[in-house]
């Protein structure tokens, strides 16, 4: 049997982009300050974990203005869900492995 | 490497994000007990004002002729509405900040659109109806409107709407079928079914 381990998602390891992925899984698009209230995390912080998400191109990014201040919108891609179930599958098994 | 519980907290994590972030969770069960109260007391007041001094339960054959009558109908109409929205506002604000959430996020502003659409159909849709003097069924097609809005935003909200809507649906259609009864259904509909509605999200989730 492969080691659940090496299955796990280098990128989704950090809880910050794991809540990310979760949040755009199961709604169609979030934006910035909405994610930000969620996770409870700083500006800075979430932007960083987002830009690193957005490198893996497991989300895109869609800026506009609304009453002329910046709202960010972001949208999970085919890629990124490919690859939150892969990690999803592979915590479990580790986990799992655990218990017995 | 991680510690396995890290990633046990990791999975727990994930379960929260999906649910909260979809959820509006602020919603003030209070608030759904009072919108009740309100319709109940609207209805009192149309009461009085239409069949008075026949009993409630009569059955009314006639209908609303006077324009007057049906313009103080309005008036308690958009009352009971305002005091209904504002009072869930105040109580959902104060709920959200219990919680340390925001009232106002990607989730509300989803969940309005989805109610908006049914309701701002049925509003324009009722309206056609009075204009052409169709009175009789304009209370059965608030209720059933009102249940297919809330069906179509519980996808954002607790299960229970879901049940809710359901209800209104069911009442509505009665209420189509028995038109004379119209008042009566609609102090159902909108007080009873909320007050219940609201009491038990009280007790559930509120307390």
């Amino acid at each position: 049997m492969k080691n659940p381990f090496d299955q796990l998602d280098k990128t989704l390891e950090h809880r910050v982009r794991l809540q990310i992925m979760s949040v755009l899984v199961s709604n169609n698009s979030y934006d910035f300050n909405s994610l930000k209230d969620l996770l409870g995390v700083t500006d800075g912080n979430l932007a960083s974990h987002i830009k690193a998400l957005e490198k893996e191109k497991y989300i895109t990014v869609n800026k506009s203005f609304v009453d002329r201040k910046p709202n960010t919108k972001y949208k999970i891609t085919e890629r990124g869900r490919q690859a939150f179930r892969k990690h999803l599958d592979a915590l479990e098994a580790v986990v799992k492995n655990q218990k017995i | 490497m991680k510690e396995i519980h890290e990633y046990e907290k990791d999975l727990a994590s994930i379960r929260t994000m999906m649910e909260r972030s979809g959820k509006f969770i602020s919603l003030s069960g209070m608030s759904g007990v009072m919108a009740g109260i309100y319709a109940i007391v609207g209805a009192v007041a149309a009461y009085r004002m239409v069949y008075y001094p026949d009993s409630p339960l009569a059955y009314r054959i006639e209908s609303i002729e006077e324009a007057s009558i049906l313009t103080k109908l309005g008036v308690i109409a958009i009352l009971v509405l305002a005091a209904s929205i504002g009072t869930g506002l105040w109580l959902s604000n104060r709920k959200a900040i219990k919680h340390d959430t925001k009232l106002w996020n990607s989730t509300t502003k989803t969940l309005m659109i989805n109610l908006a659409i049914p309701l701002v159909a049925g509003g324009l849709f009722i309206l056609i109806l009075l204009n052409a003097g169709h009175y009789g069924i304009a209370a059965p097609a608030c209720l059933i409107f009102y249940g297919l809005a809330l069906i179509n935003a519980s996808a954002n909200l607790y299960d229970e709407v879901r049940y809710l809507g359901y209800c209104e649906i069911i009442l509505g259609l009665i209420a189509a079928y028995l038109a004379g009864y119209g008042l009566l259904f609609w102090t159902l509909g909108f007080g009873v079914l909320h007050i219940v509605y609201g009491a038990v999200m009280y007790f559930r989730y509120d307390k």
